[in-house]
């Protein structure tokens, strides 16, 4: 039954929409963690583990995110795993999103310059006591700014998942567009409902960032 | 793991490789001269030209690729044009990169101090030839890094115009997964294309680069018709 | 007929005037010095006589151009006037002689021979002929300066404006850059030269004007002005630059 998009076509885009956030805020946390924790093993950590990480990160931020999501959604069920798209999704953002945060985090730790950490050296300070009450605090400011702007890649990267069925927000668009054959009317709304999530947060980066934006002006 | 049904299909991964260079090759040389475009009008044009190209950078940066491509593929036929999902596939990619590398050549841009400028409206030059032979090559290079990993995602982000078969890499890779069943292998052997291509095309920008920024080897130096250094002329 | 005709100049920024009733004649092959206070206004009013700043009132009259509020048409009085920043502004991507042959070749479509051979011969009159292949960051800060001044010298421009090409400068690398003007003004180009040098100004200046706040103070032969200044802020001014 071809149904006409107009208001009652809402709900479905909103249920996309609030899986979009959900994946995205899924996505962020757990890159988070493991960025945290890969970063400061890049800045601290032996030759090694130094040199693997930068390698996952190459190989990572060589490869396009679909190809990742692919490979965790049909090609580990080949393993006898089965992943649903919820699981294959989140697995395969968050290795995505894992590689460039914890690039963007090293470089914010390494911005710190050395003396620093000489001077918490000469305080006698442990390196946990360093990062704790020294150095993190400081690379956080500095991270505010490109993290938010990354966040805005992590909820349009989670668009992609569309591609394996999972129902977030391009995913209802098409649905919507199989239902009502009206696929301008709906994609312009999808657009415009990303739109109204990253907007602001696109928006708070600059601001955070030194207020680039307040400087655009010709 | 089998990699002989999927190397056997061999000749579909080079099609669809080719197709994903000429596909995001188009792309990336139409954006970029979007891109210098508008960053020219933003940092030369008049103010109602400036807001607009905000406007398009804006929705751009805050829209997904891939809602670009479905409304670029679906939406042009409203407007009377009946394009192939290839060719949408190419203007969707390239207003992406412009929007993008329009803000990565302005930054360069603004990069430049005044007094270049200045300098060269001084010796009589217009604002678009200061922009040309004193602004650009300074500003490219110190936005060369920005630029070029733009291209990169670029690149990668060709990979969701499958999702209106237009033919590129992955699409080949999904047609041969459906054929042999092997996804793993499918996937890992397009994965590492991809990852070649994108080392391909780095090494290819630094090539670029060289030849854009190296100086001129002041003992070698010398014009068509002048004489090469060392050697005396007489002045009249 | 004056080279140069500063008619009642006024540059303001919103409310405050920077340059109040400017009058000033420039004859062929004068050497003006302009001395002042920072903050007097000499500067703006060197970039106000080749379009650098935009005046709010009064006109000028440059070798055959007028500049009026609101004219914007410039580039053809360009090609006449050149420039010499204290910065010196070469192009840092282009060569020395790139950075000579840039303007002639592209401005005036000087055939590419034609602008190698100028270069060669401004890069002579500069005493730097020798580093034609060069590029900015392997020269001093004098010889940039000697190349900036053979840049607008390319250019074959009818006054020569120097807006305080050594202050930039160390003490040992001035002289060399104030040896080169002194010969272009020996060799009879009209010039109007911002500068805290006193001594060369004295010199090598034929006139010189004294700016104060925005007005022109005291004006006329160079050698009256330092020797007899009547007004007491010249006296003041010139009291700790006297070498």
């Amino acid at each position: 039954m071809i149904q006409s998009f107009g208001f009652s076509s809402l709900p479905i885009l909103l249920h996309g929409a609030l899986w979009t956030l959900i994946l995205s805020a899924s996505t962020f946390v757990a890159a988070g963690i493991f960025s945290l924790i890969f970063a400061l093993l890049r800045v601290l950590g032996p030759k090694p583990v130094r040199l693997l990480i930068a390698g996952y990160i190459e190989l990572v931020q060589a490869t396009p995110l679909l190809i990742l999501l692919f490979l965790a959604y049909y090609g580990l069920s080949f393993l006898g795993y089965y992943f649903p798209p919820l699981a294959a999704a989140v697995i395969s953002l968050t290795l995505y999103a894992t590689a460039f945060l914890a690039d963007i985090w090293r470089g914010c730790i390494e911005a710190i310059p050395k003396q620093q950490w000489e001077a918490a050296d000469a305080l006698a300070m442990s390196t946990p006591q360093k990062l704790r009450y020294v150095i993190l605090p400081q690379a956080f400011r500095i991270s505010l700014g490109p993290t938010v702007g990354f966040l805005v890649q992590i909820v349009k990267n989670t668009s992609v998942t569309a591609l394996i069925s999972f129902v977030e927000l391009t995913r209802a668009g098409q649905l919507l567009n199989n239902m009502t054959f009206q696929p301008f009317e709906v994609f312009l709304t999808v657009a415009a409902m990303y739109f109204i999530i990253c907007y602001p947060l696109s928006y708070y980066s600059e601001y955070l960032q030194g207020g680039k934006r307040a400087r655009s002006s010709t | 793991m089998h990699f002989g049904p999927v190397l056997d299909r061999a000749p579909e991964f080079v099609d669809g490789t080719i197709n994903t260079i000429l596909l995001s090759g188009q792309g990336i040389v139409i954006g970029l001269a979007i891109g210098l475009a508008v960053a020219i009008i933003r940092v030369e044009g008049p103010r109602w030209l400036d807001r607009i190209a905000v406007a398009y950078i804006e929705i751009i940066r805050n829209t997904p690729l891939l809602v670009q491509v479905f409304l670029f593929f679906f939406g042009l036929p409203y407007i009377g044009l009946r394009l192939s999902a290839d060719t949408s596939a190419i203007i969707a990619i390239s207003f992406n990169l412009g929007a993008y590398s329009a803000e990565i050549f302005r930054a360069g841009f603004l990069a430049i101090p005044k007094s270049q400028i200045e300098a060269g409206l001084a010796l009589g030059l217009t604002r678009l030839q200061t922009i040309r032979y004193v602004v650009i090559v300074p500003a490219l290079k110190v936005v060369f890094p920005a630029l070029t990993g733009q291209l990169t995602l670029t690149l990668l982000g060709s990979s969701v115009v499958c999702a209106i078969s237009a033919n590129e890499l992955t699409l080949a890779a999904s047609k041969v997964e459906s054929l042999t069943f092997r996804s793993l292998e499918t996937f890992l052997v397009a994965g590492a294309i991809y990852v070649t291509l994108t080392f391909v095309f780095r090494f290819t920008y630094w090539l670029i680069s060289l030849w854009l920024f190296h100086r001129k080897d002041p003992a070698r130096f010398q014009i068509a018709g002048a004489l090469p250094h060392g050697q005396e002329r007489v002045e009249a | 007929m004056p080279a140069v005709q500063l008619n009642n100049i006024k540059k303001c920024y919103g409310a405050l005037c920077v340059l109040d009733g400017i009058n000033l004649s420039v004859e062929p092959r004068d050497v003006v010095a302009v001395i002042g206070q920072s903050g007097s206004g000499k500067s703006t009013m060197l970039r106000c006589i080749n379009g650098l700043e935009q005046i709010q009132g009064g006109s000028i009259d440059i070798v055959g151009h007028r500049i009026e509020p609101g004219t914007h048409s410039l580039r053809s009085l360009r090609k006449e006037v050149g420039m010499v920043f204290q910065s010196y502004n070469l192009f840092p991507h282009l060569n020395v002689a790139e950075n000579i042959m840039l303007a002639p070749r592209v401005v005036k479509n000087v055939p590419k021979q034609e602008a190698w051979e100028t270069a060669q011969m401004v890069l002579k009159q500069v005493g730097l002929a020798d580093k034609v292949g060069a590029y900015p960051d392997e020269l001093s800060g004098g010889q940039q300066q000697r190349v900036a001044i053979a840049r607008s010298l390319a250019m074959k421009p009818k006054v020569m404006l120097f807006d305080e090409v050594t202050s930039a400068l160390d003490p040992q690398l001035t002289g060399e850059v104030l040896k080169t003007i002194a010969e272009l003004a020996a060799a009879g180009m009209t010039m109007i030269l911002v500068t805290h040098e006193m001594g060369f100004a004295r010199q090598v200046a034929n006139r010189t004007v004294f700016m104060y706040k925005g007005q022109i103070w005291e004006e006329g032969r160079s050698e009256d002005l330092f020797s007899a200044p009547k007004t007491p802020e010249l006296r003041s001014f010139i009291a700790p630059n006297l070498k």
